[in-house]
C-alpha cells in the first residue's frame, strides 16, 4: 500500500508539473483528491490494515496528500497569474490617444484683472461697492465738484439721456454715494468696479464703453504718504515686486493735491524704450487727496476728515499687463482671443 | 501750449539745462510735457550769401548761375530754385558743409560748369514744413535786407531751437502764456523772471478824441481797453518774430496781426487790431447781440446770433463777436493805416456759451474760457502798443480808453507748517515752506509757523489750502514723499451677498464650459425691443434712449443681452469660430416711465448662447451638437448648485421657436426662459441653430439662502421601482413627474426619467416614458406593503390626472 501510496504521489506531481491549463489543474485535483479520487480510493482500503501498520500508512498518506495539495496550489497560482498577465497584456491601450474632451470655459480678460484688484484690496480691509450705470448730473459731476458749466467736464463728454440723467462717465460717483451712507460718521475703505460711458468714436485706443476702479479711503487723519504707500502695495502686487512707482502732480476736479501715478517700464527697467516712449516710465492711474468740497458734500467734515481717492481703467492695466494692442479686442469677443485667458 | 526755449530765454535763464532734461523737470513737477521737437536738424557751415549776379546756365533752362558773395570770397553756385534773384540774401551751404541726413557738400560740375556749395531752402536745411513760412514752402528762403553776410545762419533762421508740448489740465491756464511758463519755469530752476518792455512813447493827441467806450453788461465785460495807434505801415514782422510764431503753431501774417498773436501767446491775454478807419464810427459798444442778428466773420462766414452772445459793436452793427473772432467788416488790411486795438476781460461761461453754439474755437476763445489774469490786461495792451511802435511804425495815442469794473484783488490762503506736514506726511520746516513760496513768486507774510500767502491773479486756480497744498507739495517734490500705511480705523473688507453670488454664478458658468463675454450696453432700434424675457415684457418698459446718439447701432439702452451677445456669434461665425458657448452677466435698464424722470431699475441677468458642436470626440465617434437639452442641463446644473427648485414650463415667445421654449420658474415667480432662436432670426443674423438662457440674477439673490444645513445620511435600505406609462404625445414628462412626486411624497425620494419611446408597437400619437422611483424612509426599513400601496396610488393618479396606462 505505501508504494501504491508513493506511485500515485508521483503520477500525480508528474501531471501537475506538465499541466498548463487552470480547468485541466482543477480535473487533477479532482482525479486525486476528489471523492472518487484515487487518493481517497486508496484509503479506503486502510481498513483492512492492521492497527500496527495503520499509523504509519496513514502519516505517509497524509503526506502525500499534502504534497499533492500544494503543488496544485503553486501552479494555481502560477496558471492564474499567467492568465492574468494574458489577460493585461490584451487589455493593453494606446495611451497617447486623446482623452475625451472636457469643456472648458473662463473669465473675460477684463474679469481676470478686476478680480485680481478686488482681491488685492480686500486683503487691505476694502469693501466692493457698485453704484448705478445711469446716473444724476448730480452725482456724477456736481457731488464731485464739477458744477454746471466747469470747463472740466470737457474733458468727458458724456452721453446724456435727459438735462438731470446721463450714462456715467466714471465710477467716481460711487464716492459720493458710498459717503452719503456712511453719513460722515465713521471712516472706511472701498473701491468699486464697473462700466463708464463717454463720447468717444471706438477706435484702437477709444471705447464709447469701458471699465473703471474707483478706490476711496476716508477717515481721520489720512496723508498723502499713505496714497503713496498703498498705490506702491498695488503695483508691486499687480505688476511686479522689482517695479518702482512715481507720482506726478495732476488735476482732477474732486481731489486737490492730485497726482497721477506711473510705474519703471517693465520691458526696459526704465531705461527708455518704445513702450513707455522713452520716459521710462508708464502711466498707470490718477489719484489724490479728496477735494474739501466733495467731503464735505458728502457729509465729512473736511476739518475732522481727510481722504484719499485712486481710480484706474481695467483696460489699460490689461493692454500693458499681457499686451493687448487694440482695446476694441475686449469687446469683439472673438472666441480666439477670449480663449486666451483661460488659465486662472 | 507750444513752447519754444529760445523765446522763453527772453524771461528766465535756462541754460545749462538740455530741452529733455527741462521737460523731465516741467513734467514730474504737474505738467506733461507730450514731446520734445527741434526746429531743424543739425547743419555745419551754412552762411548768409549775397546774391551779386544771376544769369541763366548756359546749357539748361531751369538752372540759374550765381555769383554769391559769402563774406571772404565769392562763391559760383548753380542754383535751380525757381524764385532766385540777384540782390536776395539767401542760406549757402559752402563745400564742407553737412546738411542733415549727413548730406555732404562739395564742389560739383553741373553741364559743364563747376558749382561751389549749395543755395539752400528750409527743407533742405532740415525743416518742418509746419515752420516754414507759406512764401518760402517752394523754394529758397531769403533773408531780410539787414541780415549780416558771411555769418552763421543758425540765430536768424531760429534752426536751433527746441519746442516742447505742454499738455496742459484745465487748472492751469497760467501756463498758456510765455510768461505763465516763466514763472513755472523759474520757480522749478530757482530763477527770477524778466519781464519784457511796455514802454510807450505816446504822442500829444489823446486816444479819448477818437473813441468812447461803453460796456452794457459789467459781469459778461468788466474790463474794455481801447488804445489807438496811428499811421502804421502794414508789412512783415520782423523775422525772429515770426520765428516764435510758427514755433509756437501760428502762421506769420502782418505785423500787427502778428504783434497781436504774439502778445497773446506772451501775455495769455487775447487782443483784437480794428481798422479804425473801417469802423465807421468814434464809438465801441458791447452788448449782447439780439436774436437773429448777422455778423460775418474773418473767416468770412456769416452767422446768426442769439442774445446768448456778447458782441462788439461801433454803436450800429457788430464789428467782433467778443472774445472769439473778429467781424470781416473791420479787418485790418494791407491799406490800413490807423488802428483800434481792444485789450478785453470776458466772463470765461459767456464765451463758453458762444464758442459751443457756434463750433468757433481760437486761441482767443481757448484762453477767455479757461480764464485769464486780470492784472495782464491793460498790460497786455501797452506791450502791444510798444512792439506796434517799434515794428509797425505806430504812433500810439495817448491814454487808453476804458471801461473798468475789473476785480483785480489777489487770493489770500492762510497756511501753517504743522498742517501741511500732518496731510503731506512729511517734516517740512518752515524755512523750507518760506522758500518755496519765494521760488514760487508768491507774496506772503509769515508769522512763525504761520503763512498768510497772496496768490497772485496770473494763477486763478488757487483759491484754498488744499491748493497750497499741492503747490507745497510739488516744489519740494512728489519724489520726497515717504511711504506709510494707514493707520487709522480698522476696516473689514470683502465682497457683498451679491458680489459672491455672482461670482459663483460665473464659476460655476466657466466651470461647464462656458466663456464669458462683455458686450455693449447700447444697442439698436431694431434689436432693443428683441428676446425681452416675459417677465421684463409683462412691465410694458420703455426702451430708454440717449438724447444725442453718437450712432444707430449704439442708441438704445439694453433690455436684454442677448441681442448684442448674438451680433457677436454673427461676427465669430463670420471669421470660422462655428463652436460657441458664451455667456454674459450684466444690467439691463428698465423703466415703466413713458418719458423718463427717475433713474431706471438696473437689473443684473445672466444669459447666454450656444451653437455648433458641444462635444467633439471625432475618434471615439461621439459627436454632440448644441441642443435644447444641453442648454436645460447647464440651467438645471446652475439651480441645483445654488440649490434653488426649478420649474420649466412650454412657453412661446417672440422671436424664439414656437416648441422649443420654456419659461423658468422659482415657485410661481418668472425668473426668465431658454429655448431655441427662432429659425428667421437664426436666419436674419446669419446664425446656426442657436440656443439661448436668460435668467434674473436678482431674483435668485432674493430667494438664494446661502447656508446649506446638514441632513442625516440615511441608515436604512432605499427600494427602486420602475414604472412606464403610455401617454399621448402632448403630455409633459415634466407635469407627470411632478403628479409622481406630489402622490409619492413622503417616501418617494426621487423620480427619474430613463427612457422616452416612441414608433413600433405603440399607437400613433402616443409615446412611452419610463420613470424610476427611489423609496426610502428615514426612521426605518420599508416594508413592502407600503412601497406597493404608494405604486398603486401613483399609478392610478397618474392615470386619471394625464390619461396614462401602465405599459407591460
Amino acid at each position: 500500500m505505501q508504494e501504491q501510496l508513493k506511485a500515485i504521489q508521483q503520477e500525480a506531481l508528474s501531471k501537475v508539473e506538465e499541466v498548463n491549463d487552470l480547468k485541466e489543474l482543477q480535473a487533477i485535483k479532482v482525479a486525486y483528491l476528489g471523492k472518487k479520487g484515487s487518493l481517497t480510493q486508496v484509503l479506503r482500503g486502510m481498513g483492512k490494515l492492521s492497527p500496527e501498520e495503520r499509523p504509519v500508512v496513514g502519516e505517509i498518506a497524509n503526506q502525500v496528500r499534502e504534497a499533492i495539495t500544494t503543488a496544485i496550489e503553486e501552479k494555481n497560482t502560477i496558471l492564474e497569474n499567467a492568465a492574468l498577465e494574458k489577460q493585461l497584456q490584451a487589455e493593453s491601450i494606446d495611451v497617447t490617444l486623446p482623452g475625451r474632451p472636457v469643456k472648458v470655459g473662463g473669465p473675460h480678460l477684463l474679469t481676470k484683472v478686476i478680480e485680481e484688484i478686488e482681491d488685492l484690496f480686500i486683503g487691505m480691509g476694502y469693501e466692493v461697492r457698485e453704484g448705478p450705470e445711469v446716473e444724476t448730473d448730480y452725482y456724477n459731476f456736481e457731488a464731485l465738484n464739477l458744477p454746471k458749466d466747469h470747463p472740466a467736464r470737457d474733458m468727458q463728454d458724456s452721453f446724456y439721456i435727459t438735462n438731470e440723467l446721463l450714462l456715467r462717465t466714471h465710477t467716481s460717483p460711487v464716492q459720493a454715494r458710498t459717503m452719503k451712507e456712511y453719513n460722515g460718521e465713521k471712516g472706511f475703505k472701498m473701491i468699486c468696479p464697473g462700466k463708464v460711458y463717454r463720447r468717444d468714436t471706438d477706435d484702437a485706443t477709444h471705447s464709447h464703453q469701458f471699465t473703471q476702479i474707483e478706490g476711496l479711503y476716508v477717515d481721520k487723519d489720512v496723508k498723502m504718504s499713505d496714497l503713496k504707500g498703498v498705490l506702491n502695495v498695488f503695483a508691486k502686487r499687480m505688476f511686479g515686486e522689482d517695479r518702482k512707482i512715481r507720482l506726478r502732480p495732476s488735476f482732477f476736479p474732486f481731489t486737490e493735491p492730485s497726482v497721477e501715478m506711473d510705474i519703471s517700464c517693465k520691458v526696459c527697467d526704465g531705461h527708455g524704450c518704445n513702450v513707455c516712449k522713452g520716459t521710462g516710465w508708464i502711466e498707470i492711474l490718477g489719484a489724490g487727496m479728496v477735494h474739501p468740497n466733495v467731503l464735505e458734500m458728502g457729509g465729512y467734515d473736511p476739518n475732522v476728515y481727510s481722504g484719499f481717492a485712486f481710480g484706474m481703467g481695467p483696460e489699460r492695466i490689461a493692454m500693458l499687463k499681457y499686451g493687448v494692442n487694440d482695446i476694441r479686442q475686449f469687446y469683439l469677443n472673438d472666441s480666439r482671443f477670449l480663449k486666451q485667458f483661460h488659465q486662472a | 501750449m507750444l513752447v519754444s526755449l529760445n523765446w522763453l530765454k527772453e524771461y528766465v535763464d535756462i541754460d545749462g539745462i538740455s530741452p529733455e532734461e527741462l521737460a523731465e523737470k516741467v513734467t514730474k513737477s504737474g505738467i506733461e510735457v507730450d514731446s520734445v521737437e527741434y526746429i531743424a536738424e543739425n547743419s555745419s557751415n551754412v552762411v548768409i550769401g549775397y546774391i551779386e549776379s544771376c544769369e541763366k546756365h548756359p546749357n539748361a533752362d531751369k538752372l540759374n548761375l550765381c555769383q554769391v558773395n559769402v563774406g571772404e570770397e565769392t562763391l559760383q553756385i548753380i542754383c535751380g530754385a525757381p524764385n532766385v534773384r540777384q540782390g536776395q540774401k539767401v542760406a549757402v551751404a559752402k563745400p564742407g558743409a553737412v546738411l542733415p541726413g549727413n548730406f555732404k557738400i562739395k564742389k560739383a560740375k553741373l553741364r559743364g560748369v563747376e558749382s561751389f556749395g549749395m543755395i539752400c531752402s528750409l527743407q533742405e536745411l532740415g525743416f518742418d514744413e509746419k515752420h516754414i513760412a507759406k512764401e518760402y514752402a517752394e523754394g529758397i528762403f531769403v533773408f531780410p535786407e539787414d541780415a549780416p553776410v558771411g555769418e552763421s545762419v543758425e540765430p536768424l533762421l531760429n534752426s536751433t531751437d527746441a519746442v516742447l508740448e505742454f499738455d496742459l489740465t484745465p487748472n492751469r491756464a497760467d501756463c498758456l502764456s510765455m510768461l505763465g511758463v516763466a514763472y513755472e519755469v523759474g520757480a522749478l530752476l530757482d530763477k527770477p523772471v524778466n519781464l519784457p518792455s511796455e514802454k510807450v512813447n505816446a504822442t500829444t493827441e489823446k486816444a479819448a478824441d477818437y473813441i468812447s467806450v461803453k460796456v452794457d453788461d459789467e459781469k459778461l465785460n468788466p474790463y474794455y481797453g481801447a488804445f489807438v495807434i496811428k499811421d502804421v505801415e502794414i508789412k512783415a514782422s520782423p523775422l525772429w518774430m515770426q520765428n516764435y510764431l510758427l514755433a509756437a503753431g501760428i502762421r506769420p501774417i502782418n505785423n500787427v496781426v502778428d504783434i497781436t498773436n504774439y502778445v497773446l501767446l506772451e501775455y495769455g491775454q487775447p487782443l483784437h487790431a480794428f481798422d479804425y478807419d473801417r469802423l465807421n464810427s468814434k464809438e465801441i459798444v458791447v452788448r449782447k447781440a439780439t436774436e437773429g442778428e448777422k455778423i460775418i466773420t474773418l473767416d468770412d462766414v456769416e452767422r446768426t446770433l442769439t442774445s446768448e452772445n456778447l458782441v462788439i459793436t461801433n454803436g450800429k452793427e457788430p464789428v467782433a463777436l467778443a472774445g472769439v473772432m473778429g467781424g470781416a467788416n473791420s479787418e485790418v488790411t494791407s491799406e490800413t493805416t490807423n488802428i483800434l486795438l481792444e485789450a478785453a476781460y470776458f466772463d470765461s461761461i459767456s464765451i463758453r456759451k458762444t464758442v459751443k453754439a457756434t463750433g468757433l474755437r481760437s486761441e482767443a476763445s481757448t484762453r477767455y474760457e479757461k480764464g485769464i489774469d486780470p492784472n495782464r490786461v491793460r498790460q497786455a495792451g501797452l506791450r502791444a502798443c510798444h512792439l506796434l511802435e517799434k515794428y509797425a511804425g505806430g504812433k500810439v495815442l495817448e491814454g487808453v480808453v476804458e471801461f473798468d469794473k475789473l476785480d483785480r484783488s489777489e487770493q489770500t490762503v492762510a497756511i501753517d507748517t504743522k498742517t501741511i506736514n500732518h496731510r503731506l506726511g512729511t517734516t517740512i520746516t518752515s524755512d523750507e515752506i518760506a522758500k518755496i513760496l519765494e521760488r514760487l513768486q508768491f507774496n506772503y507774510e509769515r508769522n512763525d509757523e504761520q503763512f498768510t500767502v497772496y496768490a497772485p491773479t496770473r494763477r486763478g486756480d488757487i483759491a484754498i489750502f488744499e491748493d497750497m497744498l499741492e503747490e507745497v507739495a510739488r516744489i519740494y517734490g512728489y519724489d520726497n514723499l515717504p511711504f506709510t500705511l494707514p493707520t487709522g480705523t480698522t476696516t473689514v473688507g470683502g465682497l457683498t451677498k451679491k458680489q459672491q453670488l455672482r461670482r459663483s454664478i460665473k464659476n460655476y458658468l466657466e466651470g461647464v464650459g462656458l466663456l464669458e463675454t462683455r458686450t455693449y450696453s447700447l444697442t439698436s432700434e431694431t434689436y432693443v425691443r428683441k428676446l425681452v424675457s416675459p417677465e421684463i415684457k409683462e412691465l410694458n418698459p420703455t426702451p430708454i434712449s440717449l438724447a444725442m446718439p453718437m450712432s444707430e447701432e449704439h442708441k438704445y439702452l439694453r433690455l436684454s443681452i442677448l441681442p448684442e451677445l448674438l451680433k457677436t456669434v454673427s461676427y465669430n461665425l463670420a471669421r470660422n469660430q462655428a463652436n460657441l458657448a458664451y455667456y454674459e452677466i450684466g444690467s439691463i435698464f428698465v423703466t415703466d416711465e413713458q418719458e423718463v424722470t427717475k433713474q431706471p431699475d438696473e437689473q443684473l441677468r445672466v444669459s447666454g448662447v450656444l451653437t455648433g458642436k458641444w462635444l467633439e470626440n471625432l475618434w471615439q465617434q461621439e459627436n454632440k451638437k448644441v441642443d435644447f437639452y444641453v442648454v436645460k442641463g447647464i440651467v438645471e446644473g446652475l439651480f441645483n448648485h445654488l440649490e434653488l427648485p426649478l420649474r420649466v414650463k412650454q412657453v412661446q415667445i417672440p422671436d424664439m421657436h414656437p416648441g422649443r421654449t420654456a419659461s423658468l420658474l422659482l415657485g410661481d415667480k418668472l425668473v426668465g426662459f431658454i429655448g431655441q432662436l427662432h429659425p428667421a432670426l437664426e436666419k436674419e443674423l446669419d446664425l446656426k441653430e442657436t440656443y439661448v438662457f436668460d435668467i434674473n440674477v436678482e431674483a435668485i439673490l432674493e430667494t438664494h439662502h446661502h447656508e446649506p444645513s446638514y441632513m442625516q445620511i440615511p441608515r436604512y435600505p432605499s427600494v427602486t421601482r420602475d414604472i412606464a406609462f403610455i401617454l399621448d404625445d402632448r403630455v409633459a414628462a415634466g407635469d407627470v413627474k411632478e403628479t409622481i412626486e406630489e402622490v409619492g411624497a413622503p417616501l418617494v425620494k426621487s423620480v427619474q426619467v430613463f427612457d422616452v419611446y416612441k414608433g413600433d408597437h405603440l399607437e400613433e400619437g402616443k409615446k412611452s416614458i419610463a420613470y424610476s422611483l427611489l423609496y426610502q424612509d428615514p426612521e426605518k426599513t420599508l416594508v413592502d406593503e407600503e412601497v406597493e400601496n404608494s405604486y398603486q396610488a401613483i399609478i392610478a393618479a397618474v392615470s386619471e390626472k394625464h390619461g396614462a396606462y401602465v405599459r407591460s
